[in-house]
Order: C-alpha cells, then sequence, then structure tokens
C-alpha cells in the first residue's frame, strides 16, 4: 500500500471511529438507559453473591462470591457492547439508510469493520471501568490478590476473538435485512449461557460444556477471575491464554474474510441496499 | 470526447418470493465524458437497478458495466474513487448534523478534515445553504434542504462521473427548481458527467444532452431530446415528451407505471 493509499485508509478510519462518538454523544440519553440497566444488574449479581451465605446456611467466602458474580457481570457487559457494536454495524446503516452510501465509499471493508471495533473496544472499556467504580461504593471489594497486568493482558487477548466473532456475526444483518439482528442476539444470548458468565461450566451437561469450551468468552472469565481473585500471572493461566490467541488469530481474518464473501453475494442477490 | 460510462448488454433478475423478477433485460448505453445522460421511464422500470450496478452496489447477472476504463465489478474500488451519488432519499444519519454527517462522508473518500470542512463551506454558500444551519441536526431540515446538502456531500469528493438518482422526486415545486438549477449550474462551471434518473418528461428534457427510455427492462429508444422530438414531426402537432414517451412506449408514463407495479 502506498503511504497516500495509508493516508486515505486512516483518514477513513478516523471518520468510522468519529461517527461513532457523535452517535454516542447525540443519543446519550439511551446511553444512560443502558448504563443504569447494566450497574443494576451488576449489582443485582453483587448481591446474589452476597446472599448466597444466608440461602446455603454454611459459611463461604462472600467477599470472594461477590467479585466472582460481579467479574462475570462487569467482564459479559465489556463482551456483549464489543459483540453487538461490531455485529449491528450493518444493521445501523440499514436503519439509518445510509447502508448504500456506505458501502460504495472507496474504504477497504477491513478498515471500516476494524475502525469500528477500534471503537467499541475504547467504548467498552470506558463503560465497564466506570460501572466498576460505581459497583465499588456497594461493596467492600478485597483486591489485596489481584494481578491488574494480567486481567488487562486476558482483556486484550479475548477482545481480538470477540471482535472476530462478532464481524462474522455482522454477516448476518447483511445477507438477511429482515432476521439478521433477531439471529445476532439469540447467539448472543447463547454464548451467555454456554459461557459460565456467572458459573463455572463443569455445572453444565457434558454436551454443553463441549460447545462453552469453542466459546471465547469461557476462556476469558476464567482467566480474568483467576487474574483478579487469586493473583495468577499470564504464564500460570496459559492454558486459558492459548485458546484465547488461537481463536482470535483464527476468528479476526476469517471473519474478514467471510465478510466479504458475503458482501459479494449479497451485491449479486440485491440485498445490500436501504431497506429488505 | 471520451468514454466515461459504458454498459453492454446488462441483465439482472431478482428473486420475490419464488419468482423471479427480471429488471434489466440487455441494457446498453454509451455516455461521453461532460454529458448529462437521462435514463428516462416509470417506476419499476429498471432504473435504480442501473444506478445501483453502477454505484458498485449490485453485481449484474450478465453483462459489464466500465465507467472511465475500469470495470465496475472487478476494479470496484477505482471505481468508487471516481463516482459519487445523489438518491431519491437524502439517506443521512439523522440525529448527526450537516457537518458532522460531511465530514464523516469526507472522511471516507480521504479527505483531510482542513480541506473538508473549506470544501463544506465552500459548496454549501454555493448551492444556498444556510451556514448557520450546517451544525443543526439534519432531520430538523427540509426534504429539500437535505437534498442540497446531499449534493454537497456528492460534490465535496469532486466526481468524475456523478449518478443522480430520481434526485427531485418528491420534492415541492420551488426545492425542485433549485436542485435542477444546481444541476445546471454544475454543468455549466465543472466537468461532471452525470447519469440522472428521472420519470419527469420535463426535467429530462430541461436537464439532459442525450436521454434514453426504459421501459420493462429494455431501452426502447435513445437520442438527443430535439432529434427524439424531431421523430414525431408530422405525427403529432408540436410533440412534447410525453408524446415522445407515448410514441415509443405505446403508453403514457402513467399508464406505464402501473403496469410495471402490475408485472413486478
Amino acid at each position: 500500500m502506498s503511504s497516500q493509499a495509508l493516508a486515505r485508509e486512516l483518514r477513513a478510519s478516523w471518520a468510522f471511529i468519529e461517527r461513532n462518538f457523535n452517535f454516542t454523544k447525540r443519543y446519550w440519553k439511551w446511553e444512560l438507559v443502558f448504563f443504569a440497566y447494566t450497574m443494576a444488574n451488576s449489582v443485582t449479581m453483587g448481591f446474589i453473591g452476597k446472599g448466597i451465605e444466608a440461602f446455603s446456611g454454611t459459611k463461604l467466602d462472600t467477599s470472594y462470591l461477590i467479585l466472582y458474580m460481579l467479574l462475570g457481570s462487569i467482564l459479559w457487559g465489556y463482551l456483549s457492547i464489543l459483540f453487538e457494536i461490531v455485529a449491528e454495524t450493518v444493521a445501523w446503516e440499514r436503519w439509518e439508510e445510509t447502508i448504500e452510501y456506505t458501502f460504495m465509499a472507496p474504504v477497504r471493508r477491513a478498515t471500516h469493520l476494524l475502525s469500528t471495533c477500534g471503537y467499541a473496544i475504547l467504548y467498552g472499556i470506558l463503560r465497564s471501568g466506570l460501572i466498576l467504580v460505581v459497583v465499588s461504593v456497594f461493596f467492600d471489594l478485597d483486591l489485596g490478590r489481584a494481578n491488574f497486568l494480567s486481567a488487562a493482558g486476558i482483556l486484550a487477548v479475548s477482545s481480538f476473538s470477540f471482535v472476530g466473532l462478532g464481524i462474522v456475526a455482522a454477516v448476518l444483518p447483511l445477507i438477511s435485512p429482515e432476521k439478521g439482528v433477531q439471529v445476532v442476539h439469540i447467539f448472543q444470548a447463547l454464548l451467555l449461557m454456554f459461557s459460565g458468565v456467572y458459573y463455572e461450566i463443569d455445572v453444565l451437561p457434558v454436551w454443553m460444556q463441549q460447545v462453552g469450551k469453542l466459546s471465547p468468552a469461557t476462556y476469558a472469565l476464567r482467566g480474568m477471575r483467576a487474574s483478579i481473585l487469586e493473583g495468577r500471572t499470564m504464564p500460570e493461566m496459559w492454558n486459558d491464554v492459548w485458546p484465547l490467541i488461537l481463536l482470535g488469530a483464527l476468528l479476526l481474518p476469517l471473519g474478514l474474510m467471510f465478510f466479504k464473501r458475503m458482501e459479494a453475494w449479497a451485491k449479486k442477490r440485491g440485498v445490500l441496499k436501504r431497506s429488505g | 470526447m471520451a468514454d466515461a460510462l459504458l454498459a453492454n448488454n446488462i441483465v439482472k433478475a431478482f428473486k420475490k418470493s419464488r419468482k423471479e423478477i427480471k429488471a434489466l433485460k440487455g441494457i446498453s448505453l454509451r455516455i461521453k465524458e461532460g454529458e448529462i445522460y437521462g435514463l428516462l421511464g416509470p417506476n419499476g422500470s429498471g432504473k435504480s437497478t442501473f444506478i445501483r450496478i453502477a454505484s458498485t452496489l449490485l453485481i449484474p447477472d450478465r453483462g459489464s458495466i466500465s465507467i472511465f476504463g475500469y470495470d465496475s465489478v472487478s476494479n470496484s474500488a477505482s471505481v468508487q474513487r471516481m463516482i459519487n451519488r445523489v438518491s431519491v432519499e437524502a439517506s443521512f444519519f439523522r440525529k448527526l448534523s450537516a457537518v458532522e454527517n460531511l465530514c464523516f462522508s469526507a472522511g471516507l473518500y480521504g479527505i483531510p478534515r482542513r480541506e473538508a470542512l473549506k470544501k463544506i463551506n465552500g459548496l454549501a454558500e454555493r448551492f444556498g445553504l444556510d451556514l448557520k444551519r450546517l451544525k443543526d441536526p439534519l432531520e430538523d431540515f427540509s426534504r429539500g434542504m437535505q437534498q442540497k446538502v446531499a449534493i454537497v456531500r456528492a460534490f465535496m469528493t469532486e466526481p468524475k462521473m456523478l449518478l443522480l438518482d430520481e434526485p427531485t422526486t418528491g420534492l415541492d415545486p420551488r426545492a425542485k427548481r433549485d436542485v435542477q438549477s444546481l444541476i445546471n449550474d454544475v454543468k455549466n462551471t465543472m466537468n461532471t458527467t452525470m447519469l440522472l434518473t428521472t420519470h419527469d418528461m420535463d426535467e429530462a428534457e430541461k436537464l439532459c444532452d442525450y436521454v434514453a427510455i426504459i421501459h420493462l427492462g429494455r431501452i426502447v429508444a435513445s437520442g438527443r431530446p430535439s432529434e427524439l422530438k424531431k421523430q414525431l414531426l408530422g405525427k403529432v402537432d408540436n410533440p412534447s415528451f410525453e408524446d415522445v414517451f407515448l410514441e415509443f412506449t405505446g403508453m403514457s408514463i402513467e399508464e406505464a407505471e402501473y403496469q410495471e407495479v402490475e408485472s413486478a
């Protein structure tokens, strides 16, 4: 790529990031609604952890349980944002009726999608961080053993695989204007169920455990809990790190390739337009 | 003059509820550089399908379109750098302001921010847009104003070829006249080639150097507006462009629109 072409792609990349930021700014009331909902959900999960001792009647490490549930809720919140923003990027363009203008612009599809992912990561980290701050007011969190460096490493590695998964899911609204977004949400709900967001996947039936092993969220959640609750380092968590690296290395390029192929299919079928 | 657009035997069919709809049945046309070429036909005649193929948004089943020598399918990136479009719907992010929308478009075409703002101000002034209102959300703009912003968006990228897909449909008479005079103004001052689709006979006659009449996915007549009218001399007194359409399709534009809807 020539330096001129690179400069063009960088400007296009910034245009996508800036546009998404403008969206967030303009829809701030909805942002507030989603923030309140996620925050309430996380606090509820924390209280469930706190209440287990009274419910079971046995002495438990309540602080560990609270943090276990909160980590599940906050990390799932982050991964969901990443997945949703990327997966719904085509659906948004269709709702706003701008899809034809964006897809006829001289921008590489990788630039388009990866810039959207970049914004999603920044936004996701900021929102999850804010939720963590709010939630910490409600609970006396013991973070004495936490290894924040490992936690950041897990967050970074898992972001790649979730971005890849989001790009694969973004194909659905591209090829099916009417049903695509609905299927994306079903897929997201199934990820929540199979990935052990609020429990270890060992409690699931064997066949569900096998499916759970294919989800990057399973390893991300396990790795995050190991780094915050037990203070483990990245090499100590290698069994969870390598699947995340592998899934990221596979899902990201495969997602981009799959999207490009399905875009050509959509252009043949005539579904790359404002309305279905 | 060099060829700006060359379409060769374009065929496109769509499947809708197990039924095949043949939108284009072998369209061939040639547009010369600097020309305003009118593709004239009723709703559903295949005009927008043709524009979407030229815009690289649709791949034809058969045939090819090249724009300034680049194939719209195999070399779509080169084509995309040379074209832009104004369609019947202005198509903006409604909650974002005109400037935010235009800066986004400029970014997609690799235009630096400072240059984009300069172009936006210059074009907005030239096209009669109130500069103070450019920071308002697009949803607060009238349809006519939105269409003017769409024209600014298209010209900001300095396209060699502009695809105008019914840009005046649904506008009130004043906004329609404004947009038409903008097109005329551009024709007189810039060397942009334009493909204009319309079902407005007067508009086609007023703006176009050359027209083709498309009916049921086929081109049934083409030529300079004055030449097409001349062919009716002796058959009709003082022929209008409505008469030209009637002569070549066997029906009025209203009847043709009804027929196209029925056949779809």
